[in-house]
């Protein structure tokens, strides 16, 4: 993936746990069932602890979030181990979360299954930006600017992450590396 | 070049002589585990990647234990335990602990039954890190990978055990090994013995409130000092189990004595034993930091809401007002948790609802058993007014379907022996959860707000 991502963002705080992305509820979920995956999108960050007039990042009714991009603070993704949450987000259509900082099997979790880009930035622009901002992310460069180019900030590299994702998360990567024998079937 | 515990313990899986922190290694796995919440997914990975008519890697250490979303009527949950069935009987796993015994049948919980029905068969063998132990899954020098981030728990007998998503638990499935970036190690130093009222929850909160929520991200906890030997290998389980609520990859204890007793009797009981090894840190390796914590002069502790990291001495919450209190989980569920609990309720009565849930059944055989005074802890618990279960599992601790036994489905105020309080994590979005000891959940149960133990004790 070098085309940079632009697109609308939601912006959330620190230690969003993986309870806010996905609740515990909805776990019997299983995110191969085609279905499934798909509902787990239609409740992507719905545990967030908000009044019910805020804006939630998938509108009541919707699988699928207008935000391309979520921005939070620090440990985002901290909490339980479940892949539900990496997918719900992607399932809702978010391609890019940045953060501060990510929860460990979170991040590793968005690489394994490639369903979105853990960016970290260490300039907390969670607070300069607001729900609804448009920002461009261009992973190739490791910037990352307002889309109407007003202000621009740094990333971390992503290194080999940035194509284990663009290949399709860990299987495809272990393919491609010999670590799992290639399918003989595509 | 000189080893932290971590290290040595991948370099052994990796088959090398040492490795270095930030390294990527390609490492062997000794037991995968895995559950009813990710299990489902995990076999979905595996049969998209591997085919439908794959094997597992070695259905001898493939360990799948139901226990999330057991005891409801969400049909759901109930196909998700039948899915699991159907996958060890296809690939010859025997250390499935199934909630019903025939193996050709379907779970059907029945709700009418009671909370004090035991609704399980002979084999189920409730929360999976707790199980993991008793049943002889957790041995000193191992890797075991788990589907839940509290695999940490399995720290406290001498290996590697770290949790991971679904992808990556179906990599080992396939293929018997994961890839680990070695983490740098934080050393803890425990001296002295806890006091009377203080437990073993409350050290683990101490430095969770020291290192902050994220404090050791990327890294390794490993424990070390005389103090080790003054705590049980319960006591250690629950402090290497919330090594991840400061953002651990892992934490571990080095084994002793205690270690293999424990292990070998689980092992023998269950006709799990293998061989293992015990393996220790060098003196001279090279830590991120070192803590040394005195232990005798800890205090009980609560995390306030809304995250583990906010930890205040229990004395100077007393203003906190409660609606509830929980006991239970693989943090604060197991038979000493409930010891402790017990010895304060006794003759009492709790002033709020309180609930408890045995970890597993072996908890719950423990409770009817062992005896205080005369009276079995089963019967002191329930002269106090706690409400029970006898369907052992994680009930309450991460919500679940409404019908979970214990879930806060209004916004109340509850003391907690589990391990997180995030906004959500019993159910209600806006509930307020504080974690505490068994010790300190049970005076505050009897207060009907946040209490210091050391003055209820008997
Ligand atoms: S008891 Fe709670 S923390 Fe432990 S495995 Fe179950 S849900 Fe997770």
């Amino acid at each position: 993936m070098s085309e940079p991502i632009t697109g609308h963002v939601f912006v959330v705080g620190d230690n969003i746990d993986t309870d806010q992305i996905i609740p515990a509820e909805h776990l019997s979920l299983v995110p191969t069932v085609e279905a499934e995956y798909r509902a787990l999108g239609s409740f992507a960050l719905s545990g967030l602890p908000v009044a019910d007039s805020a804006e939630r990042l998938v509108p009541e009714g919707e699988q699928t979030s207008p935000y391309a991009i979520v921005v939070a603070g620090r440990n985002f993704g901290c909490g339980s181990s479940r892949e539900h949450a990496p997918i719900a987000l992607g399932a809702a259509g978010v391609k890019v979360v940045i953060a501060e900082s990510f929860a460990r099997i979170f991040f590793r979790n968005c690489i394994a299954t490639g369903e979105l880009y853990p960016v970290e930035c260490t300039h907390r622009i969670c607070d300069d930006l607001r729900t609804g901002d448009e920002l461009t992310v261009d992973l190739a460069a490791e910037r990352i600017a307002r889309a109407d180019g007003s202000a621009d900030w740094p990333i971390r590299p992503l290194g080999e992450v940035r194509d284990v994702i663009a290949a399709g998360g860990l299987f495809a990567y272990a393919r491609a590396t010999g670590l799992v024998a290639r399918r003989s079937t595509p | 070049m000189a080893q932290t515990l971590t290290e040595k313990l991948l370099a052994r899986a990796a088959g090398k002589d040492a490795v270095a922190t930030g390294e990527t290694v390609l490492t062997d796995v000794d037991v995968l585990m895995t559950h009813d919440v990710c299990g489902p997914g995990t076999i979905g990975v595996f049969k998209r990647e591997f085919g439908d008519s794959a094997r597992v890697w070695d259905p001898r250490r493939v360990v799948i234990i139901p226990d999330h979303y057991i005891f409801t009527s969400d049909e759901r949950c109930q196909r998700n335990v039948d899915t699991l069935r159907a996958f060890a009987n296809e690939q010859g796993i025997e250390t499935f602990y199934d909630v019903i015994d025939d193996p050709q049948g379907r779970w059907r919980f029945d709700a009418a039954a009671g909370p004090l029905t035991s609704q399980h068969g002979r084999r189920y063998a409730g929360v999976c890190h707790s199980a993991l132990a008793e049943k002889g899954h957790t041995r000193p020098g191992e890797v075991l990978i788990g589907t839940d981030s509290h695999t940490c728990t399995a720290g406290a007998f001498g290996e590697f055990a770290t949790g991971v998503g679904n992808t990556d638990a179906a990599f080992v499935l396939g293929v018997g090994k994961i890839l680990l970036r070695v983490p740098e190690s934080m050393r803890f130093v425990l001296d002295g013995a806890l006091a009377d009222g203080v437990m073993a929850k409350d050290v683990i909160l101490h430095i969770i409130g020291l290192v902050g929520v994220d404090g050791a991200t990327y890294r390794a906890m490993e424990f070390a000092g005389d103090g080790i030997a003054s705590l049980s290998i319960e006591d250690r389980m629950t402090i290497a189990n919330m090594g991840v609520e400061a953002g651990a990859k892992n934490a571990v204890f080095p084994a002793d004595r205690a270690t293999c007793d424990f292990v070998d009797a689980a092992g023998k009981a269950n006709g799990t034993a293998r061989p293992y090894e015990c393996l220790s840190p060098d003196g001279d390796a090279v830590y991120a930091d070192t803590t040394v914590i005195d232990l005798s002069a800890l205090e009980p502790v609560v995390a306030q809401p809304p995250d583990p990291a906010q930890v205040v001495p229990a004395r100077q919450c007393t203003d906190v007002k409660l609606d509830r209190a929980y006991i239970g989980s693989c943090t604060g569920g197991k038979g000493s948790d409930f010891d402790a609990f017990a010895a304060i309720v006794r003759g009492r009565t709790v002033a709020i609802e309180t609930f408890g849930v045995p970890a597993t059944p072996a908890v719950l055989a423990h409770l009817r058993q062992a005896t205080l005074g005369g009276q079995t802890l089963w019967d002191i618990l329930v002269d106090a007014g706690v409400t029970m279960t006898a369907n052992a599992g994680c009930a309450a601790c991460l919500g679940g379907p409404g019908d979970t036994f214990g879930r806060m489905n209004e916004p109340l105020t509850c003391i907690s022996t589990t391990n997180r309080n995030f906004p959500g994590r019993m159910g209600d979005l806006q509930g307020r959860i504080y974690l505490a000891s068994p010790a300190t959940a049970a005076a505050s149960a009897l207060a009907g707000h946040i209490a210091d133990p050391r003055e209820a004790l008997p």
